[in-house]
């Protein structure tokens, strides 16, 4: 039962951090390159367009879920299972996100980085 | 990319690996949160370890979205998994606890996974926005367009 407890929580981190993830890159896509901008324009329109940006705050939202899931899942099962599972299982769901959602070129050389990353993080553990 | 640019993912790096350190030292101070006792949360979010965790985790998220407003979330995410690297050099030789070569092995394929990506471009993606500003300087090259897996 415990081991249902964990990884629920596992899968529920990896996933409410991949929506977070996203959303957060869109929203700052959406915003633009903020060394520009603020050359551009000033600190207060750079601060002004993330702020306004609704995309920002529901990926704000999502990381809440993911880090309030980390913090319960940490009472039930090891930092050393958890912690590594929920990163691995996040960067390989943000490449599939990444691609789908914002249109990212996830090229072979990209698939590549994140199988090792996801791989080292887990091997982080052993 | 610019040494500035560097220097942001280089801050997502230590904020990010210093923030979770500080969080999970101050998690096992504040001891197990329960469903059935919510106020434990508020508690653990009180810790010396955990607030401080909290703080250098905030300056992780400013400069992530910093990075993330000039590079691909595929690109940001390898590049500054280096911290798990950093975490396992202070633990080996600050700490002095002893890193299994598992862990060694770990270390070699994140950092290989970083050098896939550091060779490659850094945008990709063109959201079909009209305030998306142009980058200051494209860095589309190195790699076969529209060669996707």
């Amino acid at each position: 039962m415990k081991h249902i407890y964990i990884w629920g929580g596992i899968l529920i981190i990896a996933l409410a951090s991949v929506v977070g993830d996203v959303l957060l890159a869109r929203a700052m896509k959406q915003v633009g390159d903020v060394h520009a901008l603020w050359h551009r324009a000033g600190l207060r329109t750079v601060v002004a367009r993330v702020l306004s940006n609704p995309n920002l705050f529901l990926g704000i939202a999502a990381m809440a879920v993911a880090f309030f899931s980390l913090l319960f899942t940490l009472s039930w099962g090891d930092v050393s299972l958890v912690a590594p599972a929920a990163a691995s299982l996040t960067f390989i769901g943000n490449a599939f996100a990444a691609k789908i959602f914002l249109h990212e070129k996830v090229d072979q050389r990209r698939w590549i980085a994140a199988v090792l990353v996801a791989a080292g993080v887990a091997l982080l553990a052993g | 990319m610019t040494f500035r640019k560097y220097l942001v993912l280089a801050g997502v790096t230590v904020f990010g690996a210093a923030g979770d350190s500080m969080l999970s030292q101050g998690m096992k101070q504040a001891g197990n949160i329960s469903l059935h006792h919510l106020s434990s949360v508020i508690l653990a979010v009180l810790n010396p370890g955990v607030a401080v965790g909290i703080v250098l985790l905030l300056g992780f998220v400013v400069l992530n979205m910093n990075a993330l407003s000039w590079a691909d979330l595929t690109y940001v995410l390898p590049a500054t998994s280096l911290g798990y690297v950093l975490i396992a050099l202070i633990a080996r030789f600050v700490l002095h606890e002893q890193v299994s070569l598992l862990r060694w092995l770990g270390i070699a394929l994140i950092s290989g996974g970083v050098g896939f990506v550091a060779g490659g471009p850094v945008l990709t993606s063109h959201l079909p926005d009209e305030n998306f500003a142009t980058p200051e300087e494209p860095e589309l090259t190195g790699i076969t367009p529209g060669r996707e897996s």
